[in-house]
């Protein structure tokens, strides 16, 4: 691959950038690594912490929490405690990954394969992307959000606006649906069928007080199964039964609850995509190199910040780069050159072709099926791994296993544990609402391992619950027998 | 597959919508912050915006998310080369804030209590304005940046049509009508004399052309433009900058035993605001701090606000001292001379008729303007002797007013500076 120049130095232009993600692209080629088209953007620092705060879309709506995060954020980078990412990268079609005006030419050089063609290919081929995102149909919708949310503010005013919005974000983490597939996004088709479901609304009230002077007829009894078939998503119930929400507040429930549901399968391969960007990076920043497309400079200072983003410090916890990195790294090792201990423990890879096998695995799997079935013992062993435990009221922790080949299958089952999902976010659903009665909602934790909810938070979030749903509210957790063991 | 690459350095970032909203949740926060960093700041930091720290909980979002510490516990840690199956580590259940974010959360760390930001001077000013309930018009006078005047100075050839200078544009346009109707004359001369010429050599067909020549030259001699774009002339427009003047402040503080906290805050506040006022007007304003109990010292900032004395009052003391360093140090012909004295118009004896008379025949010739702000009585209450001496005083370089709460020391400052000035 012959091209005209070779990029040394430190100053870029944008057409070096472009040219640049044109190499990258040749070489990703080699290796079909499909690519959703690039859209790179050029911005400033403060604009990279905007997009940290607002999840990285370019278009989000207006709330205080935004603000504050960025303060903070904000601080942090000035007082030097983080730097600043050096991408942000946005799942979306065309992807759009937002380069710093501050990096170096070989930051960038860096930085393009990571975003354009690491993450890229990464949230086109995984399965939980395809599932549960729209990349063509988000940025719509996030304008579509945002204009529906200044329209609010508008009419019914800031505060009330704000109050909302508030109580909302309270409980966006238990607005996912996890289980079912979600309907598709599409703003036009959203928005004609919010003037629907509006009208609708009106309809209903008016209606309602039409019959209120006609005999009871036998109520539609909206919560039956819920016995059998406890609603998870809390946003999607409040949204569907609030008793006393105002239409205008249900759109926004909707809007924040699949806002939320687009960033759910970011959480859930955190360490795969990140193993898998840099992976890429390093591949084709080494490739660019050997075609003389960027001079030993570069190479180093690129080789240099690669080595900062894998570090992982001792004892502390587990820097997903640095995993991921690995993992994948061993993943190739296995195929190309399997030892006796790989047969034994990854068969069902040792010695397969290493490219076919990484588009598989980067299809078909997330963080904790990833690790389970392709962690490998000399992974555990080179990270010197051990596993501790505790229990509520010790004050110390016991080390229950360390990075040794008879241990390994029990290291490998908890590390893909820690990345469950009901690890990090509790399991709450609606099991009764008394439809007929006092309009009581009873929500149940499910505790796994003695857990418990955060007491004072939970307290303040079951506020904003009972705030939006208007009336009596209960949150329990209960154990795997069945029994209460908290209430909040 | 076409890439594109954009560049979005220009744009405003969004984060100024996000901010405001931010800023006005945490109003009542930061307005405690406003009144403390008043007592702490120096003067002259007030100018430059302040840095405020708040409270997470005051901006909390909480969410249903674990508890860390309940129930069984397990983490997978790196790095290990030390610790054996069956060992015990310290920190158990109490200290797992550390040590460890695994699992997929989006690392929103909530160890610190508190975060600080910083807020902009125009931030600061109309939160601090804000506290002193001032109408919207002042604030706005306070806030805005100087800008530097146009005057008339000379003409230029570009211009909209209402800079447009009639009076020179018709000179222009006589001026080029006349070297127009000159070149045109030369040129019906010349017409002329080939006619005549045609005519003497007798040929039909330059007699033809000849006295064609002519009349055209002839028919088109009327069509001169009588204005031309050429000729336009615009008034132009010279920036100047506003003339640097110095000015000099005198702050006065009764720092005797009876000036309390409260008063001395009234004393701070009223101090800030005359100091912003007044550097908006003047590119350079010096402050001389002179605190007096029965004797007077020039002081630095810190000493002038924190520093107690205790002592009887001459408020008489003070003004000697400021004349003396006026006649040292600030020639009344280079310097606007301000003074401004607070006190709580405690004093014993001729002291107060003395200052007055001091005042009136020594001071006030020399100042531009001379305050005196009451601190800790209210109107209508039975008047102190300072405030019956100064009551004497007639003249329109001096005046007086009281301020007893934080919300009036606006509406003093007011009432003693009006627009005139």
């Amino acid at each position: 691959m012959r091209d005209l120049r070779k990029f040394s130095g430190s100053e870029w232009t944008l057409d070096d950038l472009l040219e640049i993600e044109q190499i990258c692209g040749r070489h990703a080629e080699r290796y079909a690594l499909d690519t959703f088209p690039n859209q790179m953007e050029v911005i400033t620092s403060e604009q990279m912490l905007d997009g940290y705060v607002s999840g990285g879309l370019p278009v989000n709506y207006g709330h205080w929490s935004f603000g504050k995060h960025f303060l903070i954020e904000n601080a942090r980078y000035r007082s030097g405690e983080n730097s600043l990412a050096y991408e942000i990268v946005i799942n979306t079609s065309p992807c759009i990954a937002f380069l710093m005006e501050g990096n170096s030419l070989a930051m960038q050089a860096l930085v393009i394969p990571h975003a354009c063609y690491g993450h890229n290919s990464f949230s086109k081929g995984n399965y939980l992307f395809r599932q549960w995102t729209q990349p063509d149909a988000i940025l719509d919708y996030m304008i579509f959000a945002r204009n529906y949310i200044a329209d609010c503010e508008e009419r019914y005013g800031l505060d009330k606006v704000e109050q909302t919005l508030d109580a909302l974000h309270a409980l966006r983490d238990q607005g996912l649906d996890k289980y079912k597939r979600p309907s598709k996004l599409d703003s036009r088709k959203e928005r004609a069928e919010q003037a629907k479901r509006l009208f609708a609304a009106q309809e209903t009230m008016r209606q309602a007080e039409y019959y209120s002077l006609m005999p009871q007829a036998a109520k539609p009894d909206a919560a039956m199964p819920l016995a059998l078939n406890p609603e998870e998503n809390l946003l999607y119930f409040i949204e569907k039964h609030a008793p006393k929400l105002e239409p205008w507040q249900r759109e926004l429930a909707r809007i924040v609850r699949k806002i939320a549901q687009y960033f759910y399968p970011q959480r859930q391969t955190q360490v795969m995509n990140e193993g898998w960007a840099t992976f890429w990076h390093h591949r084709l920043i080494n490739d660019m190199y050997e075609a003389g497309q960027i001079d030993a400079g570069i190479l180093l200072e690129c080789m240099h910040s690669h080595t900062n983003v894998i570090r992982q410090p001792e004892y502390s916890g587990l820097n997903p780069y640095a995993l991921g990195f690995a993992a994948w790294n061993e993943i190739k090792r296995v195929c190309e050159n399997p030892t006796d201990e790989d047969r034994e423990y990854l068969p069902n890879i040792a010695g397969k072709d290493w490219l076919e096998t990484f588009h598989d695995t980067m299809q078909n799997y997330r963080d904790e099926s990833f690790l389970l079935q392709f962690l490998t013992p000399k992974l555990v062993r080179d990270f010197k791994l051990m596993a501790i435990q505790t229990s509520e009221g010790l004050d110390h922790w016991a080390v229950t296993e360390t990075a040794g080949t008879d241990s390994f299958k029990s290291v490998r089952s908890q590390l893909s544990a820690c990345y469950r999902l009901e690890a990090s976010m509790p399991e709450i659903s609606v099991v009764r609402y008394e439809i007929d009665t006092d309009r009581k909602l009873v929500l149940h934790h499910q505790g796994y391992n003695g857990k418990v909810l955060l007491e004072d938070q939970a307290k303040q979030a079951l506020k904003h619950l009972r705030w939006l749903w208007g009336f009596d509210v209960s949150l329990e957790t209960i154990d795997q027998k069945g029994s209460t063991v908290k209430t909040y | 597959m076409t890439s594109v690459i954009v560049d979005r350095r220009l744009q405003k970032g969004k984060s100024t919508a996000n901010r405001q909203r931010v800023l006005k949740r945490l109003d009542g926060a930061l307005k405690a912050q406003v009144d403390k960093l008043l007592a702490r700041n120096k003067l002259r930091d007030t100018d430059s915006g302040a840095e405020v720290t708040i409270q997470r909980k005051d901006t909390a979002e909480p969410r249903l998310i674990l508890e860390p510490s309940s129930g069984a516990s397990t983490r997978i840690i790196p790095g290990n080369d030390k610790y054996r199956i069956g060992d015990k580590i310290q920190g158990g259940s109490q200290g797992q804030g550390r040590g460890g974010g695994q699992g997929s959360g989006d690392g929103q760390s909530e160890e610190e209590d508190t975060f600080r930001f910083a807020l902009s001077r125009e931030e600061y000013l109309s939160l601090l304005f804000d506290d002193l309930e001032l109408p919207a018009l002042v604030k706005k006078d306070l806030l805005e940046i100087d800008e530097t005047r146009f005057r008339r100075g000379g003409v230029q050839r570009y211009g909209t049509p209402g800079t447009v200078c009639v009076t020179r544009t018709f000179k222009a346009s006589i001026g080029r009508r006349i070297a127009a109707e000159a070149q045109h004359a030369e040129a019906l001369d010349e017409a002329e004399a080939a006619l005549a010429e045609a005519e003497e050599a007798g040929d039909p067909a330059l007699i033809r052309d000849a006295a064609l020549a002519l009349d055209e030259l002839r028919r088109r001699g009327g069509d001169i433009p009588f204005l031309d774009p050429v000729d336009l002339r615009h008034r132009s427009l010279i920036e100047v900058q506003s003339p640097c003047t110095a000015a000099v402040m005198f702050c006065l503080m009764d720092v005797s035993s009876s000036m309390d906290e409260e008063r001395k805050d009234l004393a701070k506040r009223f101090f800030t605001l005359l100091y912003l006022f007044l550097s908006r007007k003047y590119k350079k304003v010096e402050i001389v701090f002179i605190r007096h109990t029965d004797e007077a010292q020039e002081v630095d900032e810190d000493t002038f606000f924190n520093g107690t004395r205790a002592g009887s009052t001459k408020v008489l003391s003070a003004l000697e001292k400021m004349n003396e360093i006026i006649a040292s140090r600030f020639p009344a012909s280079s310097y606007n001379i301000f003074g401004a004295q607070a006190s709580d118009g405690d004093s014993f004896g001729n002291d107060s008729t003395d200052s007055s008379a001091y005042l009136r025949s020594r001071l006030l010739p020399v100042s531009r303007y001379f305050v005196y702000a009451e601190v800790g009585t209210t109107a209508g209450q039975s008047a102190t002797s300072l405030w019956d001496a100064y009551r004497g005083i007639d003249n329109e370089h001096f005046n007086m007013a009281t301020v007893s709460a934080r919300n009036e020391v606006y509406p003093a400052l007011a009432k003693l500076f009006q627009r005139e000035h």
